[in-house]
């Protein structure tokens, strides 16, 4: 029997559909379609990727005593390996002299986080290098493991630089820090601790800049506190450290 | 065999041989995608959303998480290409702000900028680190016409070196620059969050370096996790808030004009 001609064509067309999908769905790798599997298996890669840096925890399995020490002092938040570098190859092969982690003993090493930079954190210990014993390691003096000042510092621009700094070329460069701010002894050894105080109202400033005061070194910068300001303090408008810009 | 019929054989040939071809691999288990070893045991993607934290106000510029990361992930050395950099930003009193890559320089340059003498027109300045922001909404994902840039089930945005084809729309289209075309591969790289560490309980190299705890680590599906807590303890601004990233980079104390 001889089918209609609509038919033939129908039948091919419908063949066609059914290979495609046959195809598409049954016969083609997934990877082939969708990059799903491909992700999958980058994901599985990068978990693979070879560990350089140990991480403390290691460290410490063989180097508890030194653990310890640093525990106990203000290099505590430091990673073993921010100094001693990487040292997954040295934990793999502990004979291996070319993987033994370095110590540094130079003074850059440590000026490269404790020397002066104007942009570092107030209260981070910078010294200034090229007056702050010049040429001494500094690890002749202070244990990296457990770093302490020599004495607790008299001097507040140790660790308050850039605020030392500014001060030394304002007007206000003679008065010592003790002036405005009293510092308790805690504040040295734990100085989050324990703040030092900070002058709460408009008679710190007073004392020398009201028209009453006899001060002669503010004789130029005397205002009426009756007046000026009024319900302000100095500090709204003036910065101490550096009142009215450089002199 | 005329032409027409080589031709019309042809037709049929190519097609059949490539799907008997794969449907052979597939069966020998040589599919690149199938084949690859299964992933570390124990470990859940879906337990986790990883997040990193940065804490501006401790960041003292040391840039031992550059070099960290560089270490850890084979990083081009040359100072153009970074997972992570640190920018410098210096707010001047005319309201000018200055921003600087201090990572480009090296070591000899950063120790001779020290004990420089203050700079009274600066009214503040300060170091912020950067990185990529592992965005929840990330835009390179979007653009990337090949499927190679993908997010993970725990939240990291990873690049398929195998996929990748270096036409650099995801360049382009990251609004925070994290991204750059790796010399070697020639695909487009950037910060994992070490993911072949995190996945191992360790923390990011980076992390691991940083000395003053500016970075934090965490896992924002942990409950008592420690960036939890960095996030209910700070003020937490993140970068480009407008664009509906939605970043996973944290960051307390942050300046209104770092962008």
């Amino acid at each position: 029997m001889k089918r209609p001609e609509q038919m033939q064509r129908l039948g091919i067309i419908l063949g066609l559909f059914l290979v495609v999908v046959v195809t598409r769905f049954f016969l083609l790798p997934e990877s082939w379609i969708s990059a799903k599997p491909h992700q999958a298996a980058k994901v599985v890669r990068e978990m693979a990727k070879p560990v350089h840096y140990a991480g403390m925890a290691t460290c410490r399995e063989c180097h508890q005593e030194e653990y310890d020490t640093k525990l106990g002092g203000f290099h505590r938040t430091i990673g073993c390996e921010n100094c001693h570098g990487p040292a997954a190859a040295h934990v793999a092969n502990k004979d291996d002299k070319a993987a033994t982690p370095p110590k540094h003993r130079n003074r850059e090493f440590c000026l490269g986080c404790h020397g002066f930079v104007a942009s570092r954190p107030n209260g981070f210990p910078q010294v200034d290098g090229q007056k702050h014993k010049p040429g001494k390691r500094c690890v002749s003096c202070h244990d990296p493991h457990d770093p302490k000042p020599d004495e607790a510092p008299q001097d507040c621009g140790g660790c308050h630089g850039l605020i030392a700094r500014t001060k030394a070329m304002s007007t206000h460069a003679e008065l010592a820090c003790t002036e405005c701010h009293q510092a308790p002894e805690q504040h040295l050894v734990e100085p989050r601790s324990a703040c030092p105080t900070k002058p709460q109202g408009r008679e710190a400033c007073a004392r020398c800049h009201d028209t009453a005061s006899t001060d002669p070194a503010a004789a130029s910068s005397r205002v009426d506190f009756s007046s000026h300001g009024r319900t302000y303090v100095c500090w709204e408008c003036h910065y101490a450290h550096l009142p009215e810009g450089p002199k | 065999m005329n032409k027409r019929e080589f031709l019309k054989d042809a037709i049929i040939f190519f097609p059949a041989a490539g799907v008997c071809g794969a449907l052979a691999a597939q069966a020998a288990g040589n599919d690149p995608a199938t084949a690859a070893p299964k992933a570390t045991p124990g470990y859940d993607p879906t337990d986790h959303w990883y997040g990193m934290g940065v804490d501006v106000d401790k960041c003292i510029g040391c840039n031992r998480c550059v070099e960290a990361c560089k270490t850890e992930n084979n990083v081009p050395e040359e100072p153009f290409f970074f997972r992570t950099w640190i920018e410098r930003y210096s707010i001047h009193a005319d309201g000018e702000v200055k921003v600087e890559c201090i990572s480009t320089k090296t070591p000899e340059q950063r120790l001779a900028e020290q004990d420089q003498p203050v700079d009274p027109d600066v009214l503040r300045t300060f170091f912020v680190p950067k990185l990529c922001n592992q965005c929840a909404h990330p835009p390179c994902v979007q653009v990337c016409p090949v499927g190679a840039t993908f997010q993970t089930k725990d939240g990291v945005v990873l690049v398929d070196e195998k996929r990748c084809i270096g036409c650099r729309y995801c360049i382009q289209a990251c609004p925070y620059g994290a991204r750059y075309l790796n010399p070697l591969t020639k695909t487009a790289d950037k910060c994992t969050f070490c993911y072949h560490r995190i996945t191992k309980g360790l923390l990011p190299a980076c992390v691991e370096v940083c000395p003053t705890e500016a970075r934090i680590f965490g896992d924002l599906k942990g409950k008592a996790d420690r960036l939890v807590r960095f996030q209910r303890e700070n003020m937490i601004s993140v970068l480009k808030p407008d664009l509906n990233t939605e970043p996973k980079a944290l960051y307390a104390n942050l300046d209104g004009e770092v962008r």
